[in-house]
């Protein structure tokens, strides 16, 4: 008799993982890119790749909950007359009417003017829900430019022109049919239930000498009140933000590649674009060499979770910061109480992210009336206050560690890495050295 | 500095006085104003002037205008006596704007409403985007005009250029002249009587009286781009 041959484990490959297999056997079958709503999810260097050090003897720390720390951010003061005063400096990004639901929108509306900050229109137009309950609202101004108007333009405390999207830096925006109701529709000038494509470029304008004219156009709109943004992609930091500046913002939104989305292709989400931590050195390094940081600030979004990742990019240099998707889980999104209904669509909660289909359970990037109603716009809301009071008292409690009592005092000397990667990415030294990998070559103290 | 001249008519020189000082007094301007009439002189081919205006005004400028000229505009009727630069009327809403030389790229871009006329030629993208404008053009248009236009008449005595109507949703063309191609999802349509109609009084609206309805060609969409399908992908 023969020894039996011993069989190896079955071994599954590291290159054909079986997501990769999955989205192969999706596409023979169907013929279209895979299209998703959220950022990439694949793992890219991070904030969590870096620690405070901490106060100790070199420096003092300040008494938690006695000894003040300031947290209130001005934007706009560069060249507006009425400048934005925020109590935070963690805004709400802006993400459409259309894509998310009204009363989703309300709710972010409510929750940000409790908390003292702002929230933002998106590509779609600004709804009376989100106005009448934001105390400052800022207005997009995008390619499509879909319910764009000078009444709404007036009635903004802020106008951003969107150039890109962390997500996507250089594509345009979708909306499927399943999701264009007669309102959304109606604000858009479009028929129902048609594919929405908004334009990636803007139609009336290209490149840095026509953007400083644009937003000349928009000062003179709106007589030089309101400051305006410019968001941008995280792709050339460098660049971008002098351009920016150049071209005459007041403020820049910087757009990591973790950065959310509503909908866009997975190729695109998980393959273009800088990780936000390697965005914000490079635009903090263009503002100081144009001597206009702190004069021209800057929000830096993409991927923002917590009060620690919200002090690593104040430290970094950002003077506020953006979130979009973790707003949304504080209103409910994915929540693991939704699960049976989250595995009906064919996921589970923390993965549900087809939110193009308009089909969510927690009634967010939904335009379905019965789903819209199962989110209390109220209740909601408060979720979100409460989340972003946390966030907050989480920065503060770090800033004061530090020996800070201005959360805008947190600078990169608070900081190490874990990571070569993140090292030279922050330009901070690796954690126990001193060497910041591309600034300086010792490897010593 | 403005000055009075005769009854109504507010005199506005731009070599004399700052752009934003203009466009502000203009935002002062209501419906009931009784300052109707307004002249701008020395535009110089200046940016952004007569933008955002929301009163049932008159504006004349004396002279060619550089990007934006009266962009935004809703009731206002503005005049340019010249040429326009980029953008022209870009998201009027309401009003009218007239341009008696050529215009340049992006005339009336996303456009909700109102009737831009222009006298001369337009260059490319002609009507981009468009959401409900009129606009009537006496001459030519050039390349990627009514690229992706979503409603709102395009108007065009003369010739149009390549791409006419690229990923077109909802707004009508009719052309006089020669079409040189025609862009993707945008075909020549049957000429209805209402189209004619609408067409009659637009050209009407425009004080165009030597073009008849009955010479020009409607195109529009053939609505096959309207859901993504793999098998248009060549088309994308
Ligand atoms: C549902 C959703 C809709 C969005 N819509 C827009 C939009 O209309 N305009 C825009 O500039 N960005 C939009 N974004 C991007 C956000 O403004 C922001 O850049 C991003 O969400 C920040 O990253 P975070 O989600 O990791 O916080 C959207 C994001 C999400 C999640």
């Amino acid at each position: 008799m023969s020894p039996k041959i011993p069989l190896t484990t079955p071994r599954p490959s590291a290159t054909f993982d079986d997501y990769t297999l999955s989205e192969i056997r999706r596409a023979a079958s169907t013929g279209i890119y895979d299209i998703r709503g959220g950022g990439a999810k694949r793992r890219v260097p991070h904030f969590d790749d870096l620690l405070f050090l901490g106060a100790s003897v070199s420096r003092y720390p300040l008494e938690g909950y006695r000894e003040r720390c300031s947290t209130s951010v001005t934007l706009g003061t560069r060249f507006a007359k009425k400048p934005i005063e925020l109590k935070i400096p963690i805004t709400i990004a802006g993400m459409s009417f259309g894509a998310l639901s009204a009363n989703a929108k309300e709710a972010l509306g409510r929750g940000a003017s409790i908390a003292g900050t702002s929230t933002t229109t998106g590509d779609g137009g600004m709804t009376p829900e989100e106005r009448g309950q934001s105390k400052t609202l800022v207005y997009q101004y995008l390619p499509s430019r879909y319910g764009m108007n000078p009444d709404d333009l007036r009635k903004a405390d802020a106008i951003e022109v969107v150039v890109g999207q962390g997500a996507k830096p250089g594509g345009g925006g979708m909306l499927l049919g399943q999701k264009i109701s007669d309102r959304v529709a109606e604000m858009r000038n479009l028929p129902k239930g048609i594919d929405q494509r908004s334009a990636c470029r803007h139609p009336d304008w290209t490149g840095p000498d026509d953007l400083e004219i644009k937003i000349l156009e928009i000062r003179e709109i709106t007589d030089w009140q309101k400051p305006i943004y410019v968001k941008v992609g995280g792709t050339r930091p460098y660049y971008d933000i002098a351009l920016a500046v150049k071209a005459g913002a007041d403020v820049i939104v910087l757009d990591g590649m973790q950065g959310g989305t509503a909908a866009t292709q997975e190729v695109f989400i998980e393959n273009v674009g800088l990780p936000t931590l390697a965005c914000i050195r490079p635009a903090v390094q263009a503002l100081q060499d144009l001597g206009m940081h702190r004069k021209v600030q800057l929000i830096v979004s993409g991927g923002i979770r917590n009060g620690a990742d919200v002090a690593k990019a104040l430290a970094l240099g950002a003077d506020a910061v953006a979130i979009g998707m973790a707003a949304l889980v504080a209103l409910g999104d994915n929540d693991p109480a939704l699960d049976a209904e989250y595995a009906k669509l064919g996921t589970k909660a923390g993965c549900y992210d087809d939110w193009h289909e308009g089909r969510d359970p927690a009634g967010i990037t939904t335009q379905d009336p019965e789903l819209s109603k199962r989110l209390d716009p109220v209740r909601a809301g408060r979720r979100l206050a409460n989340y972003l009071k946390v966030m907050t008292l989480e920065v503060q409690t770090i800033a004061r560690a530090a020996g800070h009592n201005n959360i805008h005092n947190l600078e990169p000397e608070d900081l190490c890495a874990l990571t070569l990667e993140a090292a030279a990415m922050a330009r901070v030294p690796l954690a126990g050295t001193s060497w910041i990998p591309g600034v300086n070559g010792s490897g010593g103290l | 500095m403005q000055q009075l001249i005769g009854e109504l008519m507010r005199t506005y020189d731009l070599a004399q006085s700052p752009l934003r000082e203009l466009n502000e007094t203009l935002h002062r301007q209501t419906d009931g104003s009784n300052e109707a009439q307004w002249e701008i002189l020395n535009p110089r081919g200046g940016h952004a002037i007569a933008v955002g205006l929301d009163a049932p005004i008159n504006v004349d400028v004396r002279g060619s205008v550089g990007y934006y000229c009266a962009g935004m505009n809703k009731k206002a009727t503005v005049t340019v006596h010249g040429s326009a630069g980029p953008g022209v009327a870009e998201n009027m809403m309401s009003g009218r704007v007239v341009i008696k030389g050529d215009a340049s790229q992006y005339a009336g871009a996303t456009g909700r409403g109102g009737l831009l006329v222009i006298e001369g030629n337009a260059s490319s993208r002609c009507g981009i985007s468009m959401k409900g404008i009129d606009i009537v053009v006496k001459g030519n248009i050039g390349h990627m005009s009514a690229f992706m236009a979503q409603s709102g008449h395009l108007v065009v005595l003369g010739d149009a250029g390549d791409a006419l109507g690229d990923s077109i949703y909802e707004a009508k063309l009719f052309v006089r002249g020669k079409v040189k191609s025609l862009g993707a999802d945008c075909i020549e349509k049957e000429m209805r009587p209402e189209h004619q109609e609408a067409l009659t009084n637009l050209l009407k609206n425009a004080g165009i009286k030597d073009a008849k309805a009955s010479e020009f060609r409607r195109y529009g969409s053939a609505r096959k781009l309207y859901n993504f399908n793999i098998d248009n992908a060549d088309a994308y």
